[in-house]
């Protein structure tokens, strides 16, 4: 194979594996550079997921915990927006889970110990389905920020954590959405890691008035961008299995 | 720079199992379809079945507890294709007692080229980008796969140990014997 069907990973645009402020990283971080490789079938192909798959409230958070009749608490927002790779061409069909704190910065997880309430209508898990033209949305409510051991005074930006797959492994991402304006983005060691404050602001999510719905619930809009994908090289590749 | 680039990563953080493990999270899927990537076979299957136990050591050695671990392989002819059997795909979360993770999966089958490998995907708190790393088997000529011979004398960090009934492997993320993380 001379060319890569997936276009590089710009190393220098993620956040390093070791980041001083960031504690967590210190123990955990590889001390070898990645060795590159060229792309293989292996890297090529992963997992396929169908709406068949999900449940009909998996992409609602204010209802999919919740007790018939009540909905969780906080403010309600709308999340959308396209899933796309670096050439600008939706990446449609594919999975994307979310998982977040509830509206006063707790996780519904047993080893969440913070002492803000948990909310008994809210879980805090959804997932979707990108659509034909890579659209995607959820409900969900608004989460808080919330403290976090690492030496200091730590607050977390309010943020909803993703994880999204791709036409192949090579693609596979985790990332996390912030809200536009919220003053710890500034603050926070983990979203600092991200060397580039241009890249910061690929994770701003931005107020969007005109899918906010009048007297109901506001929208933010958060596109999410995937390793570009060489269509030619890649269906060749494809059909060559 | 293009708008069009790709999103940075942040770490998947300690509480990933909400959203990609949550029977792990202690968190009933009320209101939810079933978890994703738990269960790779159905029914009876062709190929040979086989454990493959992960464990990822930190720095000093001690496991980590919060990572989330999926992993990508062939089935037994070698192929990609999912069957009604068998998924490629599988996703486990280290327990958070003992930090290991098991999967009950079949023995790949070669690609073209390459010896039977498990591609294994690592994210977790500490993690700001996820790790890819492959799994090779110590029962197969692994002598002429291309990223055994990249790995070169850190070769030996890919491949598993014999366990029956499966196989038993470590990833370290640092230290003499750190394990050998790709970017393909
Ligand atoms: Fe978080």
């Amino acid at each position: 194979m001379t060319k890569n069907p997936f276009s590089p990973r710009d190393l220098q645009w993620h956040p390093p594996a070791l980041h001083h402020d960031y504690r967590s990283t210190h123990l955990r971080a590889p001390q070898h550079k990645l060795l590159h490789m060229p792309q293989t079938e292996t890297e090529l192909t992963g997992p396929t997921f169908g709406q068949n798959d999900l449940g009909p409230l998996d992409d609602d958070l204010i209802l999919n915990y919740a007790t018939d009749g009540q909905m969780a608490q906080g403010p309600r927002i709308i999340v959308h927006g396209k899933l796309l790779d670096e050439n600008g061409r939706a990446v449609a069909g594919k999975l994307i889970e979310v998982w977040q704190a509830n509206a006063s910065g707790r996780y519904r997880h047993v080893n969440d110990g913070y002492l803000a309430p948990l909310d008994d209508n809210f879980g805090g898990c959804g997932r979707c389905l990108s659509g034909a033209d890579g659209s995607y949305s959820f409900r969900t409510i608004l989460p808080g920020p919330y403290p976090w051991p690492n030496g200091g005074n730590d607050w977390r930006p309010a943020h909803i954590h993703f994880s999204v797959f791709g036409d192949g492994f090579a693609q596979r991402l985790i990332t996390q959405m912030y809200f536009e304006g919220d003053p710890h983005i500034k603050l926070c060691p983990i979203v600092q890691s991200i060397p580039d404050e241009t890249a910061i602001d690929r994770l701003v999510a931005r107020l969007d008035m005109d899918k906010t719905i009048p007297m109901d619930i506001r929208a933010y809009r958060f596109d999410i961008v995937l390793r570009g994908r060489n269509a030619t090289l890649f269906e060749n590749q494809m059909e060559g299995r | 720079m293009s708008d069009f680039k790709e999103s940075p990563s942040q770490t998947a953080g300690p509480y990933v199992h909400i959203g990609c493990a949550p029977q792990t999270a202690g968190l009933e899927q009320r209101g939810m379809g079933a978890p994703f990537g738990h269960k790779m076979i159905a029914g009876v299957t062709p190929g040979h079945e086989m454990t493959l136990d992960i464990t990822v050591l930190d720095g000093e050695g001690a496991p980590v507890k919060d990572a989330l671990i999926e992993i990508w392989q062939a089935g037994p002819e070698g192929s990609y294709a999912p069957t009604a059997q068998f998924s490629n795909w599988g996703r486990q979360a280290a327990d958070l007692t003992t930090g290991q993770a098991r999967f009950q999966t079949l023995k790949p089958g070669a690609l073209k080229g390459q010896a039977p490998h498990v591609l294994v995907w690592i994210a977790a708190r500490g993690i700001n980008l996820a790790l890819t790393s492959r799994i090779y088997f110590p029962d197969e000529n692994n002598a002429s796969d291309p990223f055994m011979i990249a790995a070169g004398d850190r070769a030996e960090t890919l491949v598993a140990a014999k366990a029956e009934p499966g196989y038993t492997h470590v990833i370290r993320l640092q230290g003499p014997k750190e394990t050998v993380f790709f970017d393909v």
